[in-house]
C-alpha cells in the first residue's frame, strides 16, 4: 500500500505546483520583447508576489494562444488590424520599442562608417547590386574604399516581427520591393545569393561568418556583439545610427491613435533624428476578459512595468513608451478591459 | 470411526487436485491478464501513429484541396501570396540525406570491420565506447560546430580551392558553383555523416560480432585472409542487419532538423549546385512553425505529412531489399 500513497502525495505536489502557477499571470508570443518582458517579470515578482508566465513562440503563436483563450495576453510585433480587433473583441496596445538594423561583415570599416539610404539597401537585398563597390554604393561613400566583394544576403530563416519591420521598411522605400516582394513575417528573398540563419543569433553568426555579408538583427544583438552597422538615411536626409535617441525620436513622431487598434507603422517615421527601421511590440488582450481577475493582474503588471522598468528597459537597449504616451494607453485603451 | 477415516483421505486427494486447478485457473487468469495488458500497451503505439497520420490529414488538407497533388513537385514558397509547392524541400532533404549515406555507409562498414576483424583486443573498448558516445551527443551540437567550426573550414579549405579547380569544368563545374559561404547542401550533407556515421557503424558492429566465430574460423582455417572473410562469411551472414543498419542512419538523416537547420543555409530557392543554400523539409517545419498562421501552418503540415510518408517509403523499400536477399539465398 505504500505506492498508491507516495503516488498520491506525487499527485497531490503536482496539484499544488499546478496551483501555484494558475496565480501567475500568463503570456505568450513575440520573441523580440522576450528579455524585457522576462526583467520586468523578475523585478515585479520581487515586489508584489506575482509572477509572469511569458512564453516567447512568436508573434503569430502569441496570437494564435489568445485567440484560443489560453493565456491572458498576446503579444505580437506586427501588428494586427483593426477590424480583427473588433471582430475579437480585443485591444491593442504598445508596450516597448526598438529597432531593426542592417549589419555587415565587411574587414576595415568601423560601425557606422558606411551609409546607405533605404533605395540602395533594398537593391541590395533585391540582388540588383550585387557587389560592395557598385557606383551607387560607391557614390553615398566617397573617399571609402569599398571592396570587390560578392553581397551574401542573411535573413531570417524563420517568421519574425524583425523581419516583418525590415520588410515594411523595404517596402516603404522601393516601389520595386512592394512589388515584387511585399512585407511579412517571412517573405520570398530575392537575392540569389541570400542564406537564412535562425532567430536573430543565428543572423548575428552566419553575418559573423561570411565575409561581405549584410543581414538585419535587433539593436541589442548589434550592442552586445559589437557588429559593424549601417547608417541609414531616415524621411528628412539625415544620415543616423541606432540607438535608443533615434529610436525615440521615431516614436515621438507616431500618431499613435490615427490607427486603430494603435498599430502605427513606425517605418520611415518623419523626424530629422528619426531611426528609419524603428517599430513598436504590442500587446493584445480582450475587452471581455473570461478571467477578469487574471486580465487585470496582467494590466497592473503592465502599469506597473511602465512606471518602474525604464532603467530596465534602458539597460537591455530598448526604449520605454514615454509617459504621455503609457498615459494615453490607460485612458482610452485600458478603460475598455471591463475588470 | 470406519467411516470417518477414509473421509479425510478422500477429500485431502480431492483437494489436491482442487487446488491444482485453482493454481492453474489463476495462471490462466493471469496469462491472460498479461496477455492483454501488453497487447494494450502494443495497441498505444497503433493507436499514436494513427492519431499522428489522422492528425496530419485533417491540418494539411487544406492544402492538398487548394494545390491537388501539383503541390508535391512545385517548386514554389512564397509565403505572402500563398503559393506553396513542396518540391524545394524535398529535393533538399533526399540530396543532404543521399550524400550523408554516400559518405557515412563506407566509413561506418571500415570502422565496424576494423572493430570486428582486425582491432587489438585493448582497444576495442575504448573505440567501441567513443562511438556509442559520438551517437549520445545532440543533435544541436552537431548544428553549432557545424556552423561555428565547420562552415568556415569548409569555405576555405575546400569549397574556394574545388570551386577554383572544378569551377570550370563542363558539368562538373555546374556542381561546385554558386557562393562558397560554407553553408549549403553539401555542408549539411556531411554534418549529417558525421551524425548518423556512429548510428550505422554501431548497429555494424554489433551484427558483425554475433557471426558464429566456428564460420570465421573455419574460413581462415581453409586458408582466406580477412578481406575474403569478410567478404564470403561475414556480410552474406549478417545482410540484413547491415541494411538494417544503413535504414536506421537514413531514417535519421531524413528526419534531421537541428543540425540541418544551422548549415544547410535555409533559402527557399531550388539548389543549383552542392555549393547553393537549400531548406529541408525538417528544416522548413523547424524555422517556421512557430510564425505559422492559417494556411501557411496547413502547409507545413502538409510537408510533414509529404515527410511521414517519404520516411514510410524508405522504410518499406528496406523492408523489399531484405526480402529479396532472403529469397535469393533461399532461406
Amino acid at each position: 500500500m505504500k505506492f498508491p500513497i507516495r503516488l498520491l502525495a506525487g499527485l497531490a505536489l503536482s496539484v499544488s505546483a499546478l496551483a501555484a502557477q494558475a496565480a501567475d499571470i500568463t503570456g505568450a508570443g513575440a520573441t523580440f520583447p522576450f528579455p524585457i518582458y522576462a526583467k520586468w517579470a523578475e523585478a515585479y515578482k520581487k515586489e508584489t508576489g506575482n509572477g509572469l508566465n511569458y512564453q516567447s513562440i512568436g508573434s503569430s503563436g502569441g496570437i494564435r494562444q489568445i485567440r484560443a483563450k489560453t493565456v491572458t495576453f498576446g503579444a505580437t510585433d506586427a501588428p494586427v488590424k483593426g477590424e480583427e480587433l473588433d471582430r475579437d473583441g480585443m485591444v491593442q496596445f504598445p508596450a516597448i520599442i526598438g529597432g531593426t538594423v542592417p549589419v555587415v561583415n565587411l574587414d576595415g570599416f568601423k560601425p557606422g562608417e558606411l551609409r546607405v539610404t533605404g533605395p540602395v539597401l533594398a537593391e541590395m537585398f533585391m540582388g540588383t547590386i550585387s557587389k560592395w563597390n557598385d557606383a551607387k554604393l560607391a557614390a553615398l561613400n566617397p573617399g571609402k574604399k569599398l571592396p570587390d566583394t560578392a553581397i551574401t544576403v542573411v535573413h531570417r530563416a524563420d517568421g519574425s516581427g524583425t523581419t516583418f519591420n525590415f520588410t515594411d521598411y523595404l517596402t516603404a522605400v522601393s516601389k520595386d520591393w512592394a512589388d515584387k516582394v511585399g512585407k511579412g513575417a517571412a517573405v520570398k528573398w530575392p537575392a540569389a545569393t541570400s542564406v537564412g540563419g535562425k532567430g536573430n543569433e543565428g543572423v548575428a553568426a552566419n553575418v559573423g561568418r561570411v565575409k561581405g555579408s549584410i543581414g538585419y538583427v535587433e539593436y541589442a544583438y548589434v550592442k552586445r556583439n559589437n557588429m559593424t552597422f549601417l547608417q541609414m538615411q531616415n524621411a528628412e536626409g539625415k544620415y543616423v545610427s541606432p540607438d535608443d535617441l533615434t529610436f525615440a525620436a521615431a516614436a515621438a513622431g507616431a500618431d499613435w491613435f490615427s490607427v486603430p487598434g494603435m498599430g502605427v507603422s513606425m517605418v520611415n517615421a518623419k523626424g530629422a533624428n528619426s531611426w528609419p527601421i524603428s517599430t513598436a511590440s504590442f500587446i493584445l488582450m480582450y475587452k471581455e476578459p473570461a478571467d477578469k481577475a487574471a486580465s487585470g493582474e496582467a494590466l497592473k503588471f503592465f502599469d506597473w512595468a511602465f512606471k518602474n522598468g525604464k532603467a530596465m528597459a534602458a539597460e537591455l537597449d530598448y526604449v520605454p513608451l514615454p509617459d504621455s504616451l503609457t498615459e494615453a494607453i490607460r485612458g482610452k485603451v485600458w478603460s475598455q478591459i471591463k475588470r | 470411526m470406519s467411516s470417518i477415516s477414509p473421509a479425510p483421505a478422500l477429500p485431502s486427494a480431492d483437494d489436491d487436485s482442487n487446488r491444482r486447478i485453482s493454481i492453474a485457473r489463476r495462471q490462466r487468469v493471469q496469462d491472460v491478464i498479461f496477455h492483454r495488458l501488453t497487447q494494450a500497451f502494443s495497441l498505444i503505439v497503433l493507436l499514436a501513429l494513427l492519431g499522428i497520420i489522422l492528425s496530419l490529414l485533417i491540418n494539411a488538407w487544406p492544402t492538398f484541396r487548394k494545390f491537388g497533388i501539383d503541390f508535391i513537385w512545385t517548386a514554389e514558397w512564397d509565403i505572402i501570396n500563398e503559393e506553396f509547392g513542396a518540391l524545394i524541400a524535398i529535393v533538399g532533404t533526399l540530396l543532404s540525406a543521399g550524400i550523408a549515406m554516400l559518405i557515412a555507409v563506407p566509413l561506418a562498414f571500415g570502422i565496424a570491420l576494423f572493430l570486428t576483424e582486425t582491432c587489438p583486443v585493448w582497444l576495442r573498448r575504448p573505440l567501441g565506447v567513443s562511438i556509442e558516445l559520438l551517437a549520445a551527443v545532440p543533435s544541436i551540437i552537431y548544428g553549432m560546430f557545424g556552423l561555428f567550426v565547420f562552415a568556415p573550414l569548409f569555405a576555405t579549405w575546400f569549397q574556394a580551392p574545388v570551386k577554383e579547380i572544378a569551377g570550370g569544368m563542363p558539368i562538373i563545374g555546374s556542381l561546385f558553383g554558386g557562393a562558397t559561404n560554407g553553408l549549403g547542401i553539401l555542408a549539411a550533407g556531411i554534418i549529417l555523416a558525421f551524425m548518423v556515421l556512429p548510428f550505422v557503424a554501431a548497429v555494424m558492429r554489433d551484427v558483425f560480432e554475433i557471426v558464429p566465430q566456428i564460420l570465421r574460423e573455419s574460413a581462415y582455417g581453409m586458408g582466406c585472409t580477412t578481406f575474403e572473410v569478410v567478404r564470403k562469411v561475414v556480410l552474406p551472414y549478417t545482410q540484413k542487419g547491415v541494411i538494417g543498419g544503413v535504414m536506421l542512419g537514413l531514417g535519421r538523416a531524413l528526419g534531421e532538423t537541428m543540425a540541418v537547420t544551422f548549415v544547410i543555409g535555409n533559402a527557399n530557392r531550388m539548389p543549383t549546385s552542392l555549393f547553393s543554400p537549400g531548406t529541408s523539409i525538417a528544416s522548413t517545419l523547424a524555422n517556421e512553425f512557430g510564425e505559422a498562421a492559417d494556411f501557411h501552418l496547413s502547409t507545413l503540415f502538409a510537408l510533414g505529412l509529404l515527410l511521414f510518408l517519404i520516411t514510410f517509403i524508405v522504410l518499406g523499400l528496406a523492408k523489399v531489399l531484405i526480402l529479396r536477399a532472403e529469397k535469393s539465398k533461399g532461406i
